[in-house]
């Protein structure tokens, strides 16, 4: 069995523009969603409180909320939650009163009004740990996307480097553009999912630019295009099948993973699938418009060492 | 030529054996079990007996019973049994010890004894509590300068230095004075007895000279980390009476505190006992002739109560409260200077020193007793006799103590507040259901994917992909023998981790089989692809997985929770995907196909060639 039967290079730098065009709309698409809709964030960043309970009957919504009602929240949100018979109840941060002690008050009554309502879940943050967990996260995206950077800049060369972590971000900020278009709540896990995804994705990036730096030296005589194409083209059959399988445990976390990893899950989907195309058809047009030539990469031998002689170890 | 060097054989061979013997303990079922320990009463081999006894006396049958450093643990056959074991053992054994429910792996006794111990699950995955407290700092600063201003006072005092007032000024004590030989003289005497002091000199309204003195930076943060650790000494103590079995209490950066109570399912109780305050008074002994006699003939007089001292003496105590508990500042245990006996030093706050000096003036040679009420239960911790009027807010009390009493008197009077108010500022709670939930369908979500992965990566790649497969479940096996041998917390992100982890892991033997392939497809003999095949993908392989383990360690230092216990994973599954990967399967490969010298094609499925004519090979030039 063998899925990709490619005869000849595919022409992909050939329609280098088209797909710039296309990458730099679903940015500036992304963009515009993140700026006007903004990131739903979840309990985490912003802190409040979540609670979710579930019944032995499917949830009768408006007696839930004619007994939250009794509270005199200011502000609050119930909704299903995955199954029929559980609720997911959010509240924001209130001022003043403790909020430790509202979950028990919201459980109270609750129970008061449905004895088969159960606590399963609860979860507070309070507003300085919500401003810290925001920004080490945002603490953590900036290391990462350095470090990578650093790394690639450092094992191959500059022009590289820059084209990854461009293609890369680009994937970051699509994946955060669907949550603000969907206003799916970003919590702490799809963060995790988020930087997941950039450390993964540079992977696809790597394995194209140690080719193409490969085929430099051995075709000697083809163009640059040439070699970049013959470059993916080559990497397209092992580009695929990796993803797919990643993509497969992926899906299966998103199927069977339950209520708790769904938004992780979807954010690896979108991630993985923005992947293949950013490290193909991003990374390797922009190394090309940044004018990388054969010199660059390969070193003349009688110095040793440079970084061509790295890909035999 | 695709031979592999025995000592490589050996490493695998013994990666596994340790890899599957760690791995053992999390296929044994957990078994309900009791687990008696204490912070007060010993726990020793008697105490074993005694359980053992009252066990076989209330007829509960038990499958093992095992003394260790927490405790002692009973094996239980089923939930029934371990209520009444517990409630048995309580019974008999009191409040002194803490009875906990307590879920034990049933592995065999040689594996815990290697250490082999099942993975640690997260509060998400075996429900429980998660509190973050946070301490407030300001108010710890600002009672350690209440207890400098009472002290100041007594020593301008004692040093006849004369000032016109003394108070405190949020996290300062402001002197006043009226002329400037005064204040000279008051810095020097301070300087002098309080070097963690430090001055600045003011001037206030109409002429009036100020000192004000504050603590020094080092001083100040001892206070600081002092109240932490004052504060999760007696969150311990509280946590102890909630019967968790394996409790964690631990300082969090310089002012938090973390407190984690696995399997906990009434959080109301949790948060009630965490937050509750336990009250010290100090009220007078009813010494009235006949009084004590009549009360324990039932006959309590009004306006007094009867208790029972530590050590079980009676004693009737009158009902009105002279003086309550949060007027002390703090007791530290140590030794009377004339007597050199065992002390108790009482520092009280200025209101608590007025009141206190008034006291012990109309009541000297009477008995005064300390009473500290918990739970609505009081209990007399001592009942000193007062010997002299006590000024000043500084209180002794000594005689008939051992260290250790006088040990145990500091602190429970310090346990009836704490050294700072805390506040929860993070809660997670997770119900034992969810928790069990979420277990199943990480693990489905795990098994499934991986038994798809592997039917594609059989079918596709032959022997090749069956390979390629088995190194995968090496990867899995030694990534979950790793985790347990590291006991780091497993969270659902975790798990989440562990399927990611195997999708990417993947990676590495579909670049090599590629690599191999497109070896056969241009050419090369079996061997030589082979060679080449490992041999160039190791390169790509270092590099991709380089990236992924910056994104993981970068998770690790500012995640925190759930998503900490997913880059923990992430990060080991890398390492343990580049030894399978490469080193395991390479291994393989050499097992299958190194012996024979002429290799005529390898199992790697169908390997495409291009027509003649239109080569898509990079032309070498």
């Amino acid at each position: 069995m063998e899925f990709f039967r490619i005869s000849r290079d595919i022409p992909f730098m050939r329609h280098a523009l088209a797909f710039n065009v296309i990458s730099i709309v679903t940015f500036v698409l992304a963009v515009v969603f993140l700026a006007v809709r903004g990131l739903n964030l979840g309990v985490d960043f912003r802190g409040g409180t979540v609670i979710e309970v579930t019944y032995s009957h499917p949830v009768d919504f408006s007696r839930l909320r004619a007994a939250l009602d009794t509270l005199k929240l200011s502000e609050y949100s119930a909704q299903s939650f995955g199954r029929s018979d559980t609720a997911l109840i959010r509240l924001p941060l209130a001022e003043g009163t403790s909020s430790a002690a509202l979950s028990e008050r919201v459980m109270g009554v609750l129970k008061a009004d449905d004895p088969s309502a159960t606590q399963q879940r609860v979860e507070f943050v309070g507003p300085q740990v919500g401003r810290e967990l925001y920004e080490n996260g945002a603490l953590a995206l900036l290391l990462v996307s350095l470090g990578i950077m650093g790394y690639l800049a450092m094992r191959f060369e500059w022009r590289f480097a820059v084209a990854a972590i461009v293609a890369n971000l680009h994937d970051v900020v699509i994946i955060l553009g669907f949550f603000a278009l969907f206003q799916w709540e970003f919590s702490l896990p799809v963060l995790a999912a988020v930087l997941a995804v950039l450390g993964y994705s540079v992977n696809e990036s790597v394995v194209i630019a140690d080719r193409i730096r490969e085929n430099f030296r051995k075709m000697r005589k083809a163009s640059v295009t040439h070699v970049i194409d013959n470059a993916i083209t080559s990497t397209i059959s092992r580009t695929m099948i990796t993803h797919g399988s990643t993509l497969l445990m992926v899906l299966s976390i998103l199927f069977f993973g339950g209520e708790a990893l769904h938004y992780f899950a979807l954010a690896l989907t979108i991630g993985i699938c923005f992947g293949i195309y950013s490290s193909v058809l991003v990374m390797a047009p922009l190394v090309m418009w940044m004018g990388v030539s054969r010199e660059d990469l390969v070193k003349p031998e009688r110095k040793g060492g440079g970084a061509g002689d790295k890909i035999l170890p | 030529m695709n031979r592999y060097a025995l000592w490589k054989y050996i490493v695998i061979a013994v990666a596994l054996l340790i890899g599957a013997l760690y791995t053992l303990p999390n296929f044994f079922p957990e078994v309900p079990a009791v687990q008696v320990s204490s912070a007060k009463a010993k726990i020793d081999n008697a105490l074993l007996v005694t359980v053992e006894e009252a066990l076989k006396a209330a007829n509960v049958t038990f499958s093992g019973i095992a003394l260790d450093a927490t405790g002692i643990k009973v094996r239980l056959a089923d939930p029934d049994t371990q209520l009444k074991a517990k409630d048995t053992l309580q019974a008999k054994l009191g409040d002194n010890y803490i009875v906990a429910l307590n879920l034990l792996s049933s592995s065999p006794r040689w594996l815990s004894a290697l250490g082999a111990l099942p993975m640690y699950l997260g509060l998400d995955l075996r429900g429980g509590v998660h509190f973050l407290l946070q301490v407030d700092m300001k108010a710890a600063v600002d009672k350690a300068a209440d207890r400098y201003a009472t002290d100041l006072r007594s020593l301008l005092r004692k040093e006849k230095v004369l000032y016109s007032g003394i108070s405190r000024e949020g996290g300062s004590v402001v002197m006043r004075f009226k002329d400037n030989a005064e204040r000279d003289k008051a810095r020097l005497a301070i300087e002098k007895n309080y070097p963690d002091l430090q001055f600045r000199e003011a001037e206030g309204a109409g002429g009036e000279l100020r000192l004000i003195a504050g603590l020094k930076p080092e001083a100040q943060k001892r206070i600081q980390d002092g109240a932490v650790a004052q504060n999760i000494q007696i969150l311990r103590n509280r946590v102890n009476e909630l019967g968790v079995a394996e409790p964690i209490i631990q300082q969090q950066g310089a002012e938090r505190v973390v407190v984690q109570l696995p399997g906990v399912q009434d959080t109301a109780r949790a948060k009630d006992i965490l937050g509750r305050t336990a009250s010290l008074e100090i009220r007078m002994v009813n010494d009235d002739p006949g009084a004590l006699d009549a009360a324990l003939a039932g006959n309590v007089p009004i306006g007094s109560d009867l208790f029972t001292e530590r050590g079980g003496t009676p004693l009737l105590v009158r009902r009105q409260v002279v003086l309550t508990g949060d007027r002390i500042n703090d007791a530290q245990p140590g030794f009377d200077q004339r007597s050199n006996e065992p002390a108790v030093h009482i520092n009280l706050d200025g209101t608590g020193a007025n009141l206190f000096k008034e006291i012990t003036r109309e009541n000297v040679g009477k008995r005064m007793a300390i009473v500290l009420v918990e739970k609505g239960k009081a209990e007399v911790i001592t009942a000193p006799v007062i010997r002299e009027e006590i000024g000043g807010g500084r209180v002794q009390i000594s005689g008939r103590m051992t260290t250790r009493e006088a040990n145990d008197v500091a602190l429970l009077m310090r346990a009836g507040a704490l050294a700072a108010p805390m506040e929860i500022v993070e809660e997670r709670t997770v119900g034992p259901s969810l928790g069990a939930e979420n277990i199943d369908k990480g693990f489905k979500s795990v098994t499934y994917g991986f038994i798809v992965l592997v039917i594609f990566m059989c079918l596709y790649y032959q022997l090749m992909g069956v390979i390629s497969a088995i190194s995968l479940s090496v990867n899995l096996l030694l990534l979950v023998a790793i985790l347990s041998m590291l006991q780091a917390t497993l969270t659902l992100p975790g798990i989440a981790a562990i399927a990611l982890t195997l999708g990417m892991a993947i990676d590495a033997n579909v670049l090599i089989n590629e690599r191999i392939r497109e070896e056969l497809r241009w050419g090369a003999t079996p061997h030589a692809a082979l060679q080449t095949g490992y041999e160039r993908a190791w390169g790509t392989i270092l590099d991709s997985n380089i990236t992924t383990l910056i994104a993981g360690v970068a998770l690790f230092l500012f995640g925190s929770g759930p998503v900490r216990g997913f880059a923990v994973v992430h990060c080991l599954g890398i390492m343990t995907s580049m030894f399978s990967a490469v080193f395991v399967s390479r291994g393989m490969v050499a097992l299958i196909y190194g012996h024979r010298k002429k290799l005529d094609r390898i199992s790697i499925g169908q390997v495409w060639k291009p027509g003649a004519g239109r080569p898509a090979a990079p032309t070498k030039a």
